[in-house]
């Protein structure tokens, strides 16, 4: 197998392996706030045992997190020296400040959230529970950015051999030794045309994750009626999050697909499966591209793709055929994922709008109801959901950017390490597999003894910290 | 000061903050296995469980400044060094996930195997930084296009494992000078008859690797030669050791701490100082070496980079100064520790 192979199937695994910690702890973060919020300004003490208990899970999350994340900032200059020579002068900014504003600010306060209860005083205690969200939105913030100056570079230009290069000169592999991109403007990369689109999608959909992590384990403890108060404050919780979340999703999907159908018209057409150029082009609910006939087979609406890009039916879309087939990504997979993502957020919707519903008419911890039971049934495996959305969602990213590393400059190929060999990305990808392999068991071993073991019970952490009783009662 | 000297040094400082910070929780790792009991193992544990992941944040930080401040080191140096680095990161996502895992379940098995992983990542981190830092200063094989051309193999050679040694004993010493401060009784004597053959090992290791660096690098001593102030440095250097079993011995945990601190500090200072202005020595070529001038970024990426580090430095010591006063004092288990 060949560097270029190995080296993106490395990237890909350990980039999606270390993604399924960090919108965990993005979403916990707001529940946590939620949860410490309400705490602070009803002074209920189930809400105080609520906040404990997802602290714990939090702790863990944002341990495997730290864990396997440190891994994607050794990984450009490991396997993508070339790549990481041709936009230090840009892409490495964005990492550095990631670390500074982000990183920093989430670890410092997380000492406080996790091991401060007794330290500190519930107010301070609460602002060290935001300043830990505020960091983890931040990181993701930083490397939005980073990524989405790849798929729409701006506030850059080429450079060749220390001259300023014309947009669109053709780019000689022979060149690259001297060839680097080069910052014209700060903000015009922060504020590149996509950054802002996915930011907020990434962020809403992290914030899914969260709050459906919540919502499952809460139904878990409701049908097997166990912390019954525990459980149906936990879903109320939840299921405010992931209304706003998923429905958010939506918006901000439309506004990512959009701005995708302006700045990077063959990614487009390959999650849509679209090959004839021109207005009226339709929208696909699901399907099979057929490659070998350049069609694509599936259940349609007629103009959807126009309406939903352009505003308007006449609105024209380039198709694949239009697309040098070398500057084609990978259609199937593209469309794939797509589709994946949007069903599931459309599920995401619907479970949603479900448990408000059974909120709204008072059964949302009936278990004696067969609606309820049908919902909490569901609910427990829907904590998966968001998490393949979320992997679906940037693998269609991903994907749909081939053949480019850096859109329209820098293609994946060009990008590799020039000295590292094949055996030697084998022998990390295999090693990277099994300990990941074990992470990944432990994990769900461990969470799932912390939620047999559930919270404390409430005579007993009624419990506040010895010194903030102390205050209350001063 | 132009701003690739800025950068050397700000670059050089993160560095110097990871190695001081999470140093001595390498270094806590290395010394794990020398405790038995279960429960004096936890206290080591969350002797650093709040601050060790902030530490490693230095070396992430440190990591995306040389990304972005020196593009071409970072990947000539990531890429040349990949199955050691590769090493270290296996290295360092045990030392993390151990601390994580290990007391969440009470099966001796499960913790003493966590325990014997907390202490080989921990040991083999340090290990690999040292070894990488050694290769840095003896200068690694670089061709004309600027990649790294030796073998893996080839970064093993005598300097760069004594170099990694002096690393792992300087980061025992190091954790074994934060414990004594931060544990009490039968434990802190325990770590207290540790410090002082470890202060003597490290003398060793330092002295041969001075030696060492005289006589087969003396390109690392120009710049000293050429500005005789900087002699300084050193001087300081061999005081902040000295210091070091005079202030055990007198009972003061925190200036012995603080004296510990100072020696990484000026080690790190000295290796600045010897490698300016290399950031990659090429041998056998000097002519193709990576240095501050012609592998840094733009002026404007770096004017850039150093608005952002006026703004984001000062906050970051403010609240890792505060996390630290917050968990100051000796360590004690409650409901939420590891």
């Amino acid at each position: 197998m060949n560097v270029e192979i190995l080296s993106r199937v490395q990237f890909a695994f350990t980039a999606g392996f270390h993604y399924i910690f960090p919108p965990l702890s993005i979403g916990l973060g707001v529940v946590l706030i939620m949860l410490e919020g309400a705490w602070l300004w009803t002074r209920n003490p189930l809400y105080h045992n609520m906040a404990r208990f997802w602290t714990k899970v939090f702790g863990l999350i944002f341990g495997l997190g730290v864990a396997t994340g440190i891994v994607l900032e050794f990984e450009f200059g490991t396997n993508w020296a070339t790549y990481s020579r041709f936009v230090g002068d840009i892409f490495g900014s964005a990492l550095a400040a990631e670390g500074l504003f982000a990183f920093f600010l989430e670890s410092g306060f997380l000492a406080i959230l996790l091991f401060g209860w007794d330290k500190v005083g519930p107010k301070l205690h609460f602002f060290a529970t935001c300043m830990v969200a505020l960091g983890a939105h931040f990181s993701a913030v930083w490397i939005i950015v980073a990524n989405s100056w790849q798929q729409t570079p701006a506030g850059s230009h080429l450079e060749i051999a220390g001259h300023a290069v014309a947009p669109g000169h053709a780019f000689q592999v022979s060149d690259l030794g001297q060839a680097r991109m080069v910052i014209d403007d700060f903000w015009g990369v922060v504020f590149n045309p996509s950054s802002m689109d996915r930011l907020s999608h990434t962020l809403v959909a992290a914030w899914s994750a969260g709050a459906f992590l919540v919502i499952s384990v809460a139904a878990f403890y409701l049908l097997t009626k166990r912390h019954t108060a525990f459980a149906t404050a936990s879903l109320k919780f939840g299921l405010v999050l992931a209304m706003a979340a998923s429905l958010l999703s939506l918006a901000t999907g439309h506004d990512s697909a959009a701005g995708v159908a302006k700045n990077q018209p063959s990614k487009l057409a390959a999650m849509e499966g679209l090959w004839q150029s021109g207005p009226q082009a339709p929208l696909h609910l699901f399907g099979w591209v057929d490659m070998a006939h350049q069609r694509t087979i599936g259940a349609k609406i007629p103009s959807g793709l126009s309406l939903l890009a352009g505003g308007s039916s006449a609105h024209e879309l380039t198709g694949l055929n239009e697309i040098a087939p070398d500057l084609r990504p990978p259609v199937q997979a593209t469309f794939q994922c797509f589709h994946l993502m949007v069903a599931i957020g459309m599920g995401l919707i619907a479970m949603s709008l479900w448990g408000t519903w059974l909120w709204a008419r008072g059964k949302l911890a009936d278990t004696g109801s067969f609606m309820t039971r049908a919902f909490l049934r569901l609910a427990v495996p829907s904590v998966l959901l968001p998490q393949l959305g979320n992997q679906a969602g940037w693998f269609t990213a991903e994907i749909g950017r081939q053949p480019w590393i850096v859109w329209g400059y820098l293609r994946t190929s060009d990008g590799l390490s020039a000295v590292v060999k094949s055996e030697q990305v084998l022998a990390s990808l295999i090693g990277f597999s099994l300990i990941y392999l074990l992470l990944g068991v432990l994990f769900v071993f461990l969470l799932h003894r912390k939620i047999q073991h559930g919270p404390e019970p409430m005579d007993e952490t009624h419990t506040q910290p010895e010194n903030w009783l102390k205050q209350s009662r001063a | 000061m132009d701003y690739q000297l800025l950068w050397f040094i700000l670059v050089g400082v993160l560095f110097t903050g990871y190695a001081m910070l999470d140093g001595f929780d390498l270094g806590v790792g290395s010394l794990m296995l020398g405790i038995k009991d279960d429960h004096e193992r936890r206290l080591l544990y969350n002797a650093i469980g709040p601050v060790w992941d902030g530490n490693e944040v230095w070396l992430v930080t440190g990591g995306g400044a040389l990304f972005a401040a020196f593009p071409p080191v970072y990947a000539t140096v990531f890429s040349g060094f990949y199955l050691a680095f590769i090493l270290l990161l296996f290295a360092l996502i045990f030392r993390a996930v151990a601390i994580e895992f290990r007391s969440k379940v009470p099966w001796p098995w499960w913790r003493a195997w966590w325990d014997r992983g907390f202490f080989a990542g921990s040991t083999t981190a340090a290990l690999l930084i040292g070894v990488a830092m050694g290769n840095l200063v003896w200068g690694i094989p670089i061709d004309a296009r600027g990649e790294f051309a030796g073998t893996f193999l080839g970064l093993l050679h005598p300097y760069a494992l004594l170099m990694g040694v002096t690393t792992v004993v300087l980061f025992m010493m190091h954790g074994a000078i934060y414990l004594h401060l931060k544990t009490q009784g039968p434990l802190q004597a325990r770590i207290r008859s540790w410090i002082n053959p470890l202060i003597i090992a490290f003398m060793v290791c330092y002295a041969l690797t001075t030696l060492a660096t005289l006589l087969y690098v003396p390109r690392m001593t120009h710049l000293l030669r050429e500005q005789p102030a900087l002699f300084s440095v050193a001087i300081l250097l061999v005081l902040a050791i000295a210091n070091l079993p005079r202030e055990i011995h007198r009972g003061r945990d925190g200036a012995a701490f603080l004296s510990s601190c100072a020696t990484i500090l000026l080690l790190m200072a000295l290796l600045g100082l010897g490698m300016f202005p290399h950031m990659v020595y090429s041998l056998p070529e000097p002519a193709h070496s990576l240095t501050v001038y012609n592998a840094s970024s733009t002026p404007k990426t770096l004017h850039i980079m150093t608005i952002i580090a006026a703004i984001g430095i000062p906050i970051v010591l403010t609240y890792t100064a505060t996390v630290y006063y917050i968990f100051r004092g000796k360590v004690t288990l409650g409901k939420d520790s590891y």
